[in-house]
């Protein structure tokens, strides 16, 4: 069985889900190959994990001389371990970095690239969201290996696991790669929360909090949910733009998104419009989310969610 | 200093946006604009050039696309660029990004030795946001990607961003690639000045014969990727909508995240 290799997205070796999501469908397409840049002192402890969600072969590159540059080394690596591999698919996960490693790569390989892809079924043909979330689309690459960049919640992670023969890959990389480098880097504080794009729950609030997320972030946290916002609420400084949901910041698709305050702006909708199950609160009738909503309520958000907050503690006793 | 901001015309997002029969983009049918990320990074050109005015610097806006496409350069010109190119013929029709980024590649190896080539951070309609790197890919040049500030000395640029897990101030040397996105600030509406200006600025028309590219490697046809279907999202059924009162928004609430177990 050909081998479809997975580039692996970690924090200093701790392996982010969506990359062990990308092995359950690497599994469909063929034998998963883990590809993991790092520290070599992580390394063991990173192929132990991608062992465990199905990774038949890992190979580890040591990224000591290449630490700090940005995407350029990343494509290299890849193309080179294909050269070896001959891989069936490349899946990628779609964070901003993978979408341009990808793009660099293809151009590389004279490969196919499909992005943002939200299922990738047997024989590689990839499912699409478009326009807003208005359209499905459904693709595939016609030419060279397929570069497939795929969402977070795209499949679950399936545990078992797999061969996982590590291989240590000796990768040269050029000086022309390492033209961009991160110069200085600000860890984000935790919030104890779950990531944005990968939480089962979004609870957000817009314009219409005044400011006040106190309410919305309690909702959150009843329900164990990850907080998120629209650009307004951005804009005026309220949150972070890494909370921002829409065109222009994540784009979710939770099983349960709950906007509050938020009107349903279309490049809001963009953002959080294929949820599965989406509740609104808006003292504004008329407001454009309503027309999405599997329940919504009419009704201030500052009286509204206290309510409901109080209500869910007390059933979960 | 040459900079090179690459602008696309795009289908308007409030309009009806929608499919042809060979499922490429309708772009002639539906109304079509600058797309407003464009925007940003033609203004983060004009920035770029207006910081540094002791300099010779040009701001020549490009882009690839229909007849109409020319609309999106000429407002880049009302805004402020100096010159612009357009880049029109029906081959291109249905391009893929790998496409996209060999013409616009070849346009501006023919424009002139780039320092800085800016691109929005994702198209309006499309969206990959792969563009800017297969561009920086083939011109052989690095990439500082979706920056929220952009800040030059020399031929030193550094840009700060949002990312996934950190803040970063990322830095690199021109030439390059630079995407902006709309974090990096409001784009200036084209002045009356502007707009009579812009009728005199020179604006080229190239054609792929003009930049050496075959026909037979850009257009739908022999794009790398294919679209095998395309459907409209069902309508999401009209929900339950209530009115609250005396807090029974909330207990309505509540019992419907409890029917779906949510809690
Ligand atoms: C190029 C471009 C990209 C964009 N990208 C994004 C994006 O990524 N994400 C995004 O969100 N937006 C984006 N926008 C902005 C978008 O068009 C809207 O302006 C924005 O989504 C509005 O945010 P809002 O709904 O919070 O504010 P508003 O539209 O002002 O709505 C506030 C809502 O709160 C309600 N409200 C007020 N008080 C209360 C209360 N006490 N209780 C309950 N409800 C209350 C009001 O009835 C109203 O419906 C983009 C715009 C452009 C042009
Ligand atoms: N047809 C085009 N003409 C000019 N620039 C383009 C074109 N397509 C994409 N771009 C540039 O590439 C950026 C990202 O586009 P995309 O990868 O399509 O999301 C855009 O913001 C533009 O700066």
């Amino acid at each position: 069985m050909s081998e479809v290799l997975v580039l692996v997205d970690h924090v200093d070796g701790a392996i982010r889900k969506p990359t062990l999501e990308l092995l359950a469908i690497a599994k469909r397409l063929g034998s998963p190959s883990a590809v993991f840049i790092g520290g070599a002192d992580k390394a063991a402890a990173a192929a132990e994990t991608l062992k465990g969600y199905g990774a038949d072969k890992i190979y580890t590159v040591d990224d000591t001389e290449v630490k700090g540059y940005l995407v350029a080394p990343k494509a290299e690596v890849l193309q080179q371990v294909a050269a070896q591999a001959s891989p069936a698919a490349i899946l990628i996960p779609s964070s901003a970095e993978g979408k341009e490693i990808a793009g660099r790569l293809a151009i590389k390989l004279g490969s196919g690239l499909i992005t943002d892809a939200v299922d990738v079924a047997e024989g590689g043909v990839t499912t699409q969201s478009v326009f807003a979330g208005n359209f499905t689309v459904t693709a595939k690459v016609t030419q060279g290996t397929p570069i497939i960049t795929v969402k977070p919640n795209a499949a679950a992670p399936e545990e078992g696991a797999g061969a996982g023969a590590v291989e240590a890959f000796a990768a040269t990389i050029s000086d022309a790669a390492k033209g961009a480098q991160i110069v200085a880097s600000q860890p984000r504080q935790a919030t104890g929360r779950p990531e944005l794009t990968e939480a089962a729950i979004v609870v957000s609030g817009g314009r219409g909090t005044g400011g006040d997320f106190t309410a919305v972030e309690a909702l959150a946290d009843s329900l164990g949910a990850a907080v998120g916002a629209s650009r307004a609420a951005v804009d005026s400084g309220w949150k972070p733009h890494t909370f921002q949901v829409g065109q222009t910041g994540k784009v979710v698709s939770p099983q349960l998104y709950v906007a509050n305050g938020i009107s349903g702006a279309i490049q809001h909708r963009a953002g959080m419009q294929t949820s599965k199950t989406i509740v609104a609160v808006n003292k504004d009738e008329e407001a454009p989310m309503f027309e999405l909503v599997d329940f919504g309520v009419v009704g201030d958000l500052h009286t509204v969610l206290p309510a409901a907050t109080a209500e869910i503690e007390k059933r979960k006793g | 200093m040459n900079i090179v901001v690459c602008v696309k015309y795009v289908p308007d997002a409030t309009a009806d946006r929608r499919f042809e029969s060979d499922n490429t983009v309708d772009r002639v049918g539906v109304d079509g604009l600058l797309s407003e990320l464009d925007e940003y990074a033609v203004e983060q050109a004009l920035q770029l050039k207006e910081k540094r005015a002791d300099e010779e610097i040009t701001v020549t806006a490009l882009t690839i696309g229909p007849e109409k496409a020319v609309d999106a350069v000429r407002k880049a010109l009302q805004m402020g660029a100096d010159s612009a190119v357009h880049v029109q013929d029906d081959a291109i029709a249905g391009s893929d990004a790998v496409a996209t980024s060999l013409v616009l590649a070849k346009a501006i190896e023919k424009i002139g030795q780039p320092d800085v080539v800016m691109c929005g951070m994702a198209s309006t309609d499309a969206g990959m946001s792969v563009v800017p790197a297969m561009l920086a890919e083939r011109l052989g040049l690095p990439q500082v990607t979706m920056a929220a500030v952009v800040e030059t000395q020399g031929n030193q640029v550094r840009i700060k961003r949002d990312g996934d897990t950190a803040t970063e101030v990322v830095g690199g040397t021109m030439p390059l690639v630079i995407s902006v996105t709309d974090q990096s600030g409001e784009a200036r509406y084209p002045s009356f000045k502007g707009i009579m200006a812009a009728k005199k600025k020179p604006l080229e028309t190239y054609t792929l014969a003009d930049l050496g590219v075959d026909a037979g490697q850009v257009g739908l046809s022999v794009a790398w990727s294919a679209v095998e279907d395309t459907a409209a999202r069902p309508p999401r059924t009209a929900g339950e909508i209530v009115k609250d009162e005396d807090g029974s928004g909330a207990t309505a609430l509540v019992e419907f995240l409890a029917s779906k177990k949510f809690i």
